[in-house]
Order: C-alpha cells, then sequence, then structure tokens
C-alpha cells in the first residue's frame, strides 16, 4: 500500500528528512477510522441477513435481497421526491442568488450597501429557527391557496428559496466581482442591454460558482430534515431524510438491512458528485460553511 | 472551467477563424425575443398573483388578499418600468426571502407574545362557531327523520328527508325546503332533480366521504335556533339544537340547559363565575409570560437549565475537538515527501461527502447496546453490553465522538488550504534564525492559522449550536428525563427542545412558548455572529 522508501540517490537530502513512514502508518489508521463505518453500511447492504451486523467479518455474505426490497417500500416514491425538491431548489437558488449578485456587483444604486449589509445580517439567522411560524404560514396559506399549504412539496422548495438569498448571494457576489467589467462595457458599447449581458457574459463566465452553488444548495436540502419533517405532512410526499428515519427510530423494529440497501443507494450519487467537484466545493464551503 | 469570454459564442460557425468581421455574442441576441419572454413571464407572474388574490378574498383572508396584491403590484411596477433596473434582479429571490424568512422571523416574534397553541388556535370569531357546533345535542323532543344524501354536480353534499310523507332537500348553505319533484318509493328517496343521491354502498368505500357526511349539517330553517339535521348513520337523521347561545352584544356564551353564564376573560377563553371555561380559546398577546414560564415552570426550569448547559458543552466541545483533530492531521500531512496525497485527502474526507442525516442514523445502528446487532460493542469491546445510547453520560460522549467523525474532514481541508497558503519566506526567516519545528508552530503557523480560522470556528459553533439533524437522528433526546412531564431528555439541544414542545408533529402544541424559545436562540446566535462579524471584518472588504 504504502510506496517504498525514497530512491538511494537522494543520499544528501536523506539524512535532514528522514522518510516519513510513521506517516504512512497513521494515515492508514485514518483511513481505517473515516472508512470503517461506510464499508460495514456496503457491507450490510449487500448481506443476507435484515440486521446492521450479525457478525464481525465484513462481507461474509452476498445478496441484492436487501435492494430487492426496496421496492415494497416506499422508498423510491420518497427518492423521487427528495430529488424533485433538491433539484428544484439548487436551480432556483442558483437563478435567484446569481442575479441578486449580479446586480449588486455591476450596478451603484441607492440602497446597495444597506441591502449587502442587510443580507448578511439575515444570513445569520437560520431559516430553520422559524419552524413553527413556517408551519402557522403554511397552515394559513393552505386554506387559500391548497398548492402552497402543508404537505405541499411545492411549499417546501418555496421555503427552501426563501433562504436562497441569504446563504449564496455572498458567495457568488465575490466571484461576480472577479470578472472584468471591461467585458461588460465592450457588449454594452456593441449595443446590449442589461439582460443580454447577464444572459450571455456574465453567467457563462461565472459558471463554476454558479455549479458550486447548485451543488452546495442539492445537498443542503437533500439532507435537510427539520423544515421537511414540519411541511411534508402525508408519508406520501416525504423526503428520504424524513422517511428513512422512520425505518431505524424503533430500535426493536429496525429493518436495518433496507435501510443500508437505501442509505448506499441514496448516498453513492452524493458521494460521487462531492469527490469529483472537490476542488470546487472546498472553496465554497469555506466560503458558505454548510455542515459543520 | 469555463472558456475564454472572447469565445462564448463558439457555437457561431466563424468563431474558429478570428476574422475582423466576427460579431460580439451581444449582438447575436435578438432584443425583441428578450421581450416576448418578458411579456410571457409576466404574464404568467400575474395570473398567479391574481388567482392567489382571489382565493383570498373569497376566503376572505384579508391580510393574505392585501399582501399578495402588495407583492404583485410591486413585482409589475418594477419589471415594467426603466428605473428599476438592479431590482429586475434582486426582486425575485427578495419575494421569497420576504415571505419565507423575514416574515416569518417576525411573525416567530409576534408568537412567541401569545398563547397559541392547542387549545388556543382559532380567531375568537372563529372560536365562537366551533364552540356552538361542538355543544350540540339531539333534540329529545323531536323526531328522526328517513334521510338520504344528496351529492350535486359540483360535489356539494346535501341532505334530503322524508318528513309527513313530503320530502325536504337543504345543504350546508340553503336550509332544508319542500322538493315536491322528488319522487319517493315508500319511505326511500329515490330521485331528486338536480341531485345524485348517494347509495349506502358509496359510503362504506370511501372514509372520506363517510367522514364528510358526518360532519354535515344542514339547517332546519333559516333560524339558527332551531338547529340542523345532522346523521349518525347515514340512512336517519335527527335534529341536533346547540346548547349554548352567544350573545353578541353582551359578549356572553349562555348554556341554555344549565343558566350558566360564560364570560370571557383576557386569557382568550369563556370562563363561568365558578372557574370552569370552555373547550375552544382563542389567542391573545400574553406579554412575557412565554418568556419566564421556561425559566419558572416547574415542567421546563430544570430541563430547561441543563439543556442550555449542554447545549453549549455541545457545540464548544464539538468544534474544539473536530478543529484539533483536523488540524493535526492537516499539520501531519501538510508534507510534500508524502506520495499520493490527493488519494489520502480523498479517503480522509469520506465521511464529509456522505450525507448527514445518514451517517447520523447508521451510527444510532452501530452503537446498539445489544452487541448482536450494534457493531461498536462486538468489534471493541468484546461483545459487553455498553449502553451507548441509553446513559446519560455516555450518550452525551456518543453524540460527540460521531460528530467528531463527520465534522473532522472540513477542519481537515480548511487547515490544509489554510496551511498552504501561509508566506514560505516567514518560516524560512525563522528557520535561519535558528528556531526549531516546534517553536515555528506555536509562534508563527498556528497564530496565522488561528486567523484565517478564526471566522470559520465561529459559524462552526453556531451550525452546532442548532445542529437539529444529528441529535434527533441519533439519540432524539434520549434518555429521557425523569423528573418532568415533558418530552425532553439529557441529549437535548435548545432546538431539538424546542421541537418537541411546540407539537408541531403532533401531541399537545405549545407554540408561544417553542417560539419564546426560538427567539432566545436566536438572541444567542446573534450575539455569536456579530463576534464573528468584527473577526472577519468582512463587510469592509466587501463592500
Amino acid at each position: 500500500m504504502a510506496p517504498h522508501a525514497a530512491p538511494e540517490g537522494a543520499t544528501s537530502l536523506q539524512r535532514s528528512t528522514r522518510w516519513p513512514g510513521w506517516k504512512y502508518l497513521l494515515a492508514v489508521g485514518i483511513v481505517g477510522y473515516a472508512t470503517f463505518p461506510l464499508l460495514y453500511v456496503l457491507s450490510a447492504a449487500f448481506a443476507e441477513s435484515g440486521t446492521l451486523t450479525g457478525s464481525t467479518r465484513l462481507f461474509t455474505s452476498f445478496s441484492t435481497k436487501n435492494f430487492a426490497a426496496l421496492s415494497d417500500t416506499r422508498y423510491w416514491t420518497w427518492a423521487g421526491n427528495s430529488l424533485e425538491v433538491a433539484v428544484a431548489t439548487a436551480l432556483g437558488s442558483v437563478l435567484m442568488g446569481a442575479a441578486a449578485a449580479y446586480a449588486f456587483s455591476r450596478f451603484r444604486f441607492r440602497g446597495r450597501r444597506t441591502g449587502l449589509t442587510t443580507l448578511l445580517v439575515i444570513q445569520m439567522f437560520p431559516q430553520m429557527l422559524a419552524f413553527v411560524a413556517i408551519f402557522l404560514l403554511l397552515l394559513t396559506l393552505g386554506e387559500v391557496v391548497p398548492a402552497l399549504g402543508l404537505n405541499s412539496k411545492l411549499a417546501l422548495i418555496c421555503v427552501y428559496l426563501g433562504g436562497a438569498l441569504g446563504t449564496n448571494t455572498f458567495l457568488m457576489y465575490g466571484f461576480f466581482n472577479t470578472i472584468p467589467t471591461e467585458l461588460d462595457e465592450a457588449a454594452r458599447i456593441d449595443g446590449a442591454t442589461h439582460a443580454q449581458i447577464y444572459w450571455g457574459i456574465v453567467l457563462r463566465l461565472t459558471t463554476p460558482i454558479l455549479a458550486v452553488v447548485a451543488l452546495l444548495s442539492f445537498i443542503a436540502s437533500f439532507g435537510e430534515f427539520i423544515l421537511a419533517r414540519v411541511v411534508l405532512t402525508s408519508e406520501k410526499s416525504w423526503t428520504l431524510a424524513v422517511g428513512m428515519f422512520t425505518w431505524v427510530s424503533d430500535q426493536l423494529n429496525a429493518n436495518w438491512g433496507t435501510f443500508a440497501a437505501g442509505a448506499v443507494l441514496a448516498a453513492l450519487p452524493v458521494l460521487v458528485l462531492f469527490l469529483a467537484l472537490q476542488k470546487y466545493i472546498v472553496s465554497g464551503l469555506t466560503a458558505g460553511s454548510v455542515k459543520g | 472551467m469555463s472558456s475564454s469570454p472572447l469565445t462564448a459564442d463558439a457555437t457561431h460557425p466563424d468563431s474558429r477563424e478570428r476574422r475582423p468581421r466576427r460579431e460580439s455574442p451581444a449582438r447575436t441576441f435578438n432584443s425583441t425575443d428578450g421581450y416576448v419572454v418578458k411579456l410571457v413571464l409576466m404574464a404568467l407572474v400575474n395570473a398567479l398573483g391574481l388567482f392567489i388574490a382571489w382565493s383570498a378574498w373569497t376566503a376572505g383572508s384579508w391580510f393574505l388578499l392585501g399582501g399578495s396584491l402588495v407583492l404583485l403590484a410591486a413585482a409589475d411596477w418594477v419589471y415594467f418600468s426603466r428605473r428599476t433596473v438592479p431590482l429586475k434582479y434582486i426582486l425575485p429571490g427578495l419575494l421569497f426571502l420576504l415571505v419565507f424568512q423575514i416574515f416569518t422571523m417576525a411573525y416567530t416574534g409576534y408568537v412567541a407574545f401569545t398563547n397559541y397553541g392547542s387549545g388556543h388556535t382559532l380567531t375568537k370569531e372563529r372560536a365562537i362557531d366551533a364552540l356552538l357546533i361542538q355543544n350540540e345535542r339531539r333534540d329529545p323532543e323531536a323526531p328522526s327523520y328517513p334521510l338520504s344524501i344528496l351529492r350535486d354536480a359540483e360535489g356539494t353534499l346535501g341532505f334530503a328527508i322524508v318528513d309527513d310523507g313530503s320530502v325536504r332537500v337543504g345543504d350546508a348553505e340553503t336550509p332544508l325546503a319542500a322538493a315536491p319533484d322528488a319522487t319517493l318509493e315508500g319511505k326511500r328517496i329515490t330521485a331528486v332533480p338536480g341531485w345524485d343521491v348517494l347509495a349506502l354502498t358509496d359510503l362504506v368505500g370511501d372514509p372520506a366521504l363517510l367522514e364528510k357526511v358526518s360532519e354535515l349539517r344542514v339547517p332546519v330553517s333559516e333560524d339558527d335556533a332551531a338547529g340542523s339535521i345532522r346523521t349518525q348513520d347515514g340512512s336517519r337523521g335527527a335534529i341536533y339544537r346547540s346548547v349554548l347561545v352567544y350573545d353578541d352584544a353582551a359578549d356572553t356564551m349562555t348554556d341554555v340547559e344549565t343558566g350558566v353564564v360564560y364570560r370571557p376573560n383576557d386569557r382568550g377563553s369563556f370562563v363561568a363565575e365558578d372557574g370552569t371555561a370552555l373547550g375552544v380559546g382563542w389567542r391573545v398577546v400574553v406579554g412575557f409570560e412565554n418568556f419566564t414560564k421556561a425559566f419558572t415552570d416547574s415542567a421546563y426550569a430544570g430541563p430547561f437549565a441543563k439543556i442550555l448547559v449542554w447545549t453549549f458543552a455541545f457545540a464548544i466541545l464539538t468544534v474544539l475537538s473536530s478543529f484539533l483533530v483536523g488540524l493535526l492531521i492537516a499539520g501531519v500531512f501538510n508534507d510534500p515527501r508524502i506520495r499520493g496525497q490527493k488519494v489520502w485527502r480523498t479517503l480522509f474526507i469520506l465521511p464529509y461527502a456522505f450525507p448527514a442525516f445518514l451517517s447520523a442514523l447508521l451510527w444510532k445502528g452501530m452503537l446498539h447496546s445489544n452487541p448482536d446487532y450494534g457493531i461498536i460493542n462486538q468489534l471493541f469491546f468484546f461483545g459487553q453490553r455498553i449502553e451507548w445510547l441509553d446513559d446519560p453520560t455516555l450518550a452525551k460522549l456518543a453524540i460527540l465522538g460521531v460528530n467528531l467523525w463527520l465534522s473532522y474532514p472540513y477542519w481537515f481541508l480548511v487547515c490544509t488550504g489554510a496551511l498552504q497558503s501561509l508566506p514560505a519566506d516567514v518560516v524560512e526567516a525563522a528557520t535561519i534564525d535558528g528556531a526549531g519545528p516546534v517553536r515555528i508552530w506555536r509562534a508563527i503557523t498556528l497564530p496565522l492559522l488561528l486567523v484565517s480560522t478564526a471566522p470559520l470556528i465561529i459559524s462552526s459553533f453556531a451550525f452546532n449550536f442548532n445542529n437539529f439533524t444529528l441529535i434527533y437522528m441519533l439519540t432524539n433526546g434520549r434518555p429521557r428525563f425523569t423528573d418532568t412531564s415533558a418530552p425532553l431528555g439529557h441529549t437535548d439541544i435548545l432546538i431539538s427542545m424546542v421541537y418537541q414542545i411546540s407539537g408541531v408533529a403532533g401531541g399537545r402544541a405549545d407554540y408561544g412558548l417553542a417560539s419564546a424559545l426560538s427567539l432566545l436562540i436566536f438572541v444567542i446566535v446573534g450575539v455569536i455572529s456579530v463576534l464573528a462579524f468584527r473577526q472577519t471584518r468582512k463587510l469592509e472588504e466587501m463592500l
């Protein structure tokens, strides 16, 4: 696993810098710590039995029984709901956040500073703290427009989008500021309108940050629990986070095998996306602090 | 990721040969197209807005009507005026922000000062209606009538009864009236013009319909005091009258059977002389009562103090432990001699890329006390039965341990980034001056690192202060406190306490107290964030 010691040629360097063998040992230890729960859930997902373990050895049996069992549950409905909510939230957040960031970055207008300061202050107050008020608001709204009331995925998306400006504007604003304004001016001389500059030039140049914000808000809304639990009241409209919690909230009747299979399927796309785009995500995380 | 700005029109056939005739991307747009798109979008927005306003009008929800009209007018003004260009870009997000964040924050503030909750969910007007309906009694003297259930083309339900050989028909809005055109076979109504007569078998198969039927009341006549027809079984109807009478002028409720008079009090209930209150109340402003309740009410005061302490301890210990571990790993592996940095790094951050709600549930299973299920006890504690999640102290340790696993990768990433951006010349100068590695760490690396990570440490603290998902999924606040009736436990943090007593998930609801506690968290988090603010001076740099 660990590579061999440095080649013998490097004699003069070797005296001052010993081969850091212990660091490889430590690295193996950390990897073990980091991955064993994940290996475990993978092993349990493919295991014959329905419990989480049953044996101290991993991968003793191989069966896709647990994955097949998912279709007897509402798993796929929940997965569909989660995707629907998370994709819509991600798209909406990007559109709204980018538009606002463009305005703050490119136009000088009255109230601009106040606007930015207000956003910064609002950003400090997590939306989830107002879940009681959100519940009561949707309760009232639902009496008038049922599509925007409790138990509506559309309402949940709207609630998430309520936080779109606060969490994302600054991330995008900083990036938008790095795009030289000379480009806008050149286009304006060519007769482009502000909308053409926005859609045709600025958005294309800021694609990396748009992708990061989309991914971060996808991950955040995919795993969000408390608002989803409060808004989505019927089992059919639950998201994975709400639904899978009920599978294992009762220790005695918990069906860990099915849970493990569901967890592997739910985590895999997120895991792959996250790792593929980690370079960009890291910059986003340090600026936005999504999960800590 | 993106290519150079000038190749943005790569689809243009000429773009590859750099001819002088090449057009600006702006010119390839057709500005009338944009205008058409805008008109269509605005037409949709207006249609939606007017629909909501209309629904609010018919439902009598004046606040919603006013709100939707104001927002709609603002949207039309912004998008059809030439003087509001920046607002055109800010408005969509701003509308959502106003309704779903700023309004809800303000509403939280309002609810915190009311007794909104179980028994006090309605306005006074609607509470009176509810009381009149809930206190109905069957009129013992009036006979029961053969009854059929009707439904019209729009789905409105009604009753038809046979009274003295003639058919009378009505629905919730219109009192019973003679229907001479109805056909009668013996005592069974077979057809009523304008209505479908439902068979009893239709009811049996449809619980929702059955419920609607059992809730339906058809007034006997225009006079409210005459009562209304209800049915228990769908085939016979009887007259029900309210035992309570509301006197508009005196604002009192009178029980016609006992003669007791109930008067409204300032707590949102009708109360009799002897202190008995009617079951349904309305919401009123109660001042700071909810705030003092958390400290003085015996059901909450004890748990509240413990939960407050644990919330701080949890947030501080979590941030400290994961920061230190992350920093340590980052420091050790920020070493150019180590091969495969990228691979190691990717493996180290795996816990971070795994969705947190799944990790919390997974650990809950692994920490099960029975070693037959719980892998932790089985693998590391020789099959001992250690009650990781059922002992107050161990449960707290387990939470801290799991959160360490979840969050050290974040700090590893952050610290690695910070270490790599440290100025190399300063370290070099210190080495030349004869400083050893430990000295360099303590005097140079660590202070510089802390400067750049301090704001993140504070925002991570604020995040964990409200880390509901982890607590709720891993322990759900358990083990329970034994000395209180409130559904709270040793590992609850403030936000999960708010969730438990809010009653939004069922059970007894106390929206007022929950909102008051939410406000308290707002304040704590706000103070912490102001600290972060000062630290970063983000504002000056950004504006």
